[in-house]
């Protein structure tokens, strides 16, 4: 961490410094409204992919699923809204579906790690290193995406919740916050001593936070005074992640200088009743009207500031192809994540479709990886991001070629 | 150029451009370990030994415990600790615990006094007895009012009900917060008991946190509970967690490993947490069937078999293959709880269980076998090797450092397979070694959310009357008590807590504190003000 605090240290912004406007504060509200930022979601505990995007042209997809899979579009009241006459969207995600139809969402389904485990831990882990396979590495993929310049806002990469996603540790200073108008000490006199002590201390590790911390105070002070109103008619969803991507709005439409941001939904470890009655019921059914009416608040709230914004959502793994024996599913191997954007060319679900015929299904169970998660990240951290070098932000890794996500 | 010297520099050129590529990751991994190694043979000062071990060992020190480990002398104050039961308890803490019946009922009776929305579904259609207790039955026919079955009549009263209710629950909110632990759950226990349980757990883990004598057995449970984590909010383990830390970790944690596994194996919040209690043999001659049932034909389930290798014994790299996940789940089958929402109790179903022949880690399970199947996977578990090292190694990272030496791990292991699992033994091995009081390891961890809580409120010497409140405020922090969703528990690696968010919510604390603000909680300004805000500052987050 000794260069992280050694690059904050160079850039050499005023942070403890009283009343002089900082420079990254001027040149936040100036310049920033034209940067590109990337959200990043996780959807903790593997999300059952093949119910969420349903290849209902597969066969075996039924046969395998015989309690828990989503009916072909129209062959029941709540059956999958079909895409491309092959796949079709679980119901609870229809509010994604204009998005889809124009062509600022794409799908890419038979995603996954190289790295086998099955294990949540170490899937994640690896998912948001960047690096499957390799344990050792310390910071995550969304900071190093980051490029490396001094002065900038402080807010320019932040982590919602009240702990910083492994994604966003590293060399780049970034913020954990669960909310927008939380983020402040109670007492302003005791804010005062504490920034001192922080600044005194001789804990690099929490000199450093403690600095970051109350740079970001400072900076969202002014967002904290108006209370924040979603554009466009948003409703975001109550739960986890409406109210999240509702702060990262609030940001991103203020100006504040954001790159980067996490937010995190978990919950989606079905191993038993995934599905209630009909596809609208049961756990994994709620989480995706969540899901889905999140991402279609902020598009809606975001608007034209969406041509700025690329939305990538994620899981560690997908789940066995076929149902277990308790009408769920369990850890299995290819996923899907969707990327939603103003500059994406979607309306398309990509990926080469492995198939779901027993030969065809990795270790004769799951869905094969036929797209490595790497690649989906790596063109938007390109396309969308311009960062030229990918071998920093995946080390040892280079994709085979950029998906036409973007056209 | 020849071609043997063009291959070298080509190959140079190769390892200089993959050092390049590796190297923000390799910088900050070579250059650690050395120095770190160096650190943890450096003896650590005399007089700040007794310091160390009283904020590793405990959840910080009071103001009176500097002085009781100075005239005991540090080495007998740690075999006092690693002998619980041979320190007084505080009769405070007792006292309070005493005020909390929901922590010593058996399940059974936790049930029927703290009813659940089945119980009181079934009260609703007269389909079980009234309880005797004049008192519980009223408070059963109340609370029945909104699980009657649907019809014009009583959905209108229900509803009436619920308005009148949902009154006095905003009533209820606004008053709860000042009241005292006996007050609030006493009227949670007739409005709405499933708080009251969820209320007395966590209350009951700060109570004994701040005011156990027995410090060392309640980081103990702690670390425990955390490794077999279940989630309180899953369906009926609301019911189920307050007996599992009571019966399957508590009595465990300075024992034998292998008891604590298995009692966590046959407990009904693990069996529900990880689902284990709906596997059943895919061998569907083996069982009778309801043809006429439309409940869908169950089968194997592999999440507790996974997690119990992956977490609970072996660890990830413990050298298990997907193919031994679905044998221990076959050994598994059958391991299920006596209805769940009534009974809760562990119960082998012989009929589910798989019969057939296994193999688990190269050792064969003969067919025709029981509920000796799972205890044999049990006792190979907690026997093997890898275990050993991942229990150890967790342990060290637990009271060490968040990378804790590899020549220390590897005596604690030593230990742990010449004992048998033995886990006073693997301690007292951690320590008595040098690098537990070495440089390295002093002031190395930063303290959990609950650790700045218990701490705080015990360096302060804070009256509590309700600990709702200050759990709320860990919560905050991000450790909401027994709510960890995912098996894994909550990180052992201390370096996860140092954020903004976190930072910011230790300060707000910290500031209330001083400040008397925190509802339940009072301490001497005059005296510890300055301590209690020295909790949201740099000195404040290590342990």
């Amino acid at each position: 961490m000794a260069s992280r605090r050694a690059f904050l240290r160079r850039s050499g912004i005023a942070m403890f410094g009283i009343g002089s406007s900082p420079l990254w504060l001027q040149r936040a509200m100036a310049v920033n409204s034209s940067k590109k930022i990337l959200v990043a979601i996780f959807q903790r505990g593997a999300a059952d992919g093949l119910n969420i995007v349903v290849p209902h042209g597969e066969n075996a997809y039924y046969s395998g699923r015989p309690s828990i899979a989503i009916p072909k579009p129209g062959a029941a009241p709540a059956s999958a809204v079909d895409l491309d006459g092959f796949f079709g969207l679980h119901p609870n995600l229809k509010a994604l579906k204009p998005i889809f139809d124009e062509k600022k969402l794409a799908i890419v389904h038979a995603c996954g790690s190289p790295d086998p485990t099955r294990s949540h831990f170490d899937a994640q882990d690896y998912m948001e290193s960047g690096t499957p396979g390799l344990k050792a590495t310390r910071d995550g993929w969304l900071n190093r995406a980051i490029p490396q310049v001094a002065g900038q806002s402080p807010i320019r990469a932040v982590s919602v919740g009240p702990v910083l996603a492994r994604t966003l540790r590293g060399n780049n200073a970034a913020v954990a916050l669960s909310s927008v108008r939380g983020f402040q000490v109670q007492d302003k006199k005791a804010g005062d001593d504490y920034m001192s002590r922080y600044a005194a201390s001789v804990d690099t590790q929490l000199k450093g936070t403690g600095r970051e911390t109350f740079e970001a105070i400072r900076l969202l002070d002014a967002l904290r005074k108006t209370e924040y109103k979603p554009a466009n008619g948003a409703v975001y969803p109550t739960g986890r992640l409406g109210p999240s991507l509702k702060q990262i709005a609030q940001m991103i439409r203020a100006d504040a200088g954001l790159e980067v941001a996490f937010a995190d939904i978990g919950g989606w470890d079905h191993h038993v009743n995934e599905v209630g009655a009909t596809a609208l019921d049961g756990p994994l059914a709620g989480l995706l009207r969540e899901f889905g009416d999140s991402l279609a608040a902020f598009y809606q709230d975001l608007g034209p500031r969406m041509d700025d914004v690329v939305v990538v959502t994620m899981s560690e793994f997908g789940r066995t192809a076929r149902e277990n024996g308790n009408r769920g599913t369990d850890h299995g191997h290819a996923n899907v994540m969707f990327t939603m954007g103003g500059a994406m060319q979607g309306g398309k679900v990509y990926g080469p479709w492995p198939g779901m015929e027993r030969e065809q299904l990795y270790e004769e169970r799951d869905l094969d990886v036929t797209t490595d998660f790497r690649d989906v990240l790596s063109t938007v951290v390109q396309r969308h991001l311009g960062q030229p070098s990918l071998s920093k932000i995946f080390p040892g890794y280079q994709p085979k070629s950029l998906l036409p996500i973007f056209g | 150029m020849n071609s043997k010297a063009f291959q070298t520099q080509h190959l140079v050129r190769t390892i200089a451009v993959l050092a390049l590529l590796l190297s923000p990751l390799a910088a900050r991994n070579s250059k650690k370990p050395n120095e770190a190694d160096a650190k943890f043979r450096e003896k650590l000062a005399k007089e700040k030994q007794g310091e160390h071990a009283l904020s590793r060992l405990s959840f910080g020190p009071r103001p009176q415990d500097r002085e009781k480990l100075r005239k005991l002398g540090l080495k007998k104050w740690i075999e006092l600790q690693l002998n619980p039961t041979s320190i007084p308890e505080n009769p405070e803490l007792l006292e309070k615990l005493a005020a909390m019946p929901t922590l010593l009922l058996p399940m059974e009776a936790l049930l029927v006094q703290y009813p659940t929305p089945q119980i009181l579904t079934a009260f609703a259609a007269g389909k079980i007895t009234p309880p005797e207790n004049p008192e519980l039955r009223e408070t059963y026919t109340r609370l029945s009012a909104r699980y009657k079955p649907r019809n014009e009549e009583s959905k209108s009263a229900a509803e009436l009900e619920n308005e009148a209710n949902q009154k006095a629950a905003a009533e209820r909110r606004r008053r709860i917060g000042v009241m005292s632990t006996e007050e609030r759950n006493g009227i949670l226990r007739s409005t709405a008991p499933q708080q009251a349980i969820a209320g007395e757990l966590t209350e009951s883990k700060l109570y004994r946190a701040v005011l156990s004598e027995r410090q060392l057995h309640e980081v103990l449970v702690d670390f425990w509970f955390n490794h077999f984590n279940v989630y309180l909010d899953k369906g009926a383990d609301h019911w189920l967690t307050t007996a599992y830390e009571r019966e399957a970790i508590r009595p465990f944690v300075l024992g034998h490993f292998q008891e604590m596994l298995l009692a966590t194996a046959e407990s009904p919040a693990m069996l529900f947490f990880l689902d284990n209690w709906q596997s059943v043999s895919e061998a569907p001659a083996d069982r009778p069937r309801k043809t006429q049932s439309k409940r869908p034909v169950r089968g194997l389930n592999e999440n507790y078999a996974r997690e119990l290798m992956e977490l609970h014994t072996l660890g990830v790299d413990g050298g298990y293959t997907q193919k031994d996940v679905q044998e221990v789940a076959r050994c598994f089958t059958g391991w299920t709880i006596e209805e769940p929402n009534r009974l809760g109790k562990f119960k082998f179903n012989e009929r589910v269980h798989d019969k057939g022949e296994k193999l688990v880690l190269g050792v064969t399970i003969p067919a025709g076998g029981g509920i000796e199947d799972g205890i044999k996977v049990i006792e190979i578990l907690a026997k093997h090797p890898a275990t050993a090292r991942f229990l150890s190694r967790k342990l060290a990272q637990r009271f060490v450092a968040d990378e804790p030496p590899k020549a220390l791990v590897e005596r604690m292991a030593a230990s742990f397979l010449k004992s048998e699992g033995d886990l006073k033994v693997v301690m007292r091995t951690m320590l008595n070694s040098p690098e537990f009081f070495s440089a390295g390891a002093y002031r190395a961890k930063m303290k959990s959310p609950l650790e700045v809580v218990a701490a705080a409120l015990r360096a302060t010497e804070a009256k509590i009357t309700n600990a709702v409140p200050a759990s709320q405020a860990i919560a905050n922090m991000g450790q909401p008590l027994y709510r960890k969703q995912e098996p894994t528990g909550y990180s052992n690696n201390s370096e996860e807590w140092v954020n903004s968010a976190g930072l910011l919510a230790r300060m707000n604390f910290a500031i209330a504190l001083s400040n008397n603000k925190i509802n339940g909680v009072s301490i001497d300004k005059d005296r510890y003000a300055e301590i209690a805000r020295s909790t949201g500052a740099p000195e404040g987050q290590r342990r």
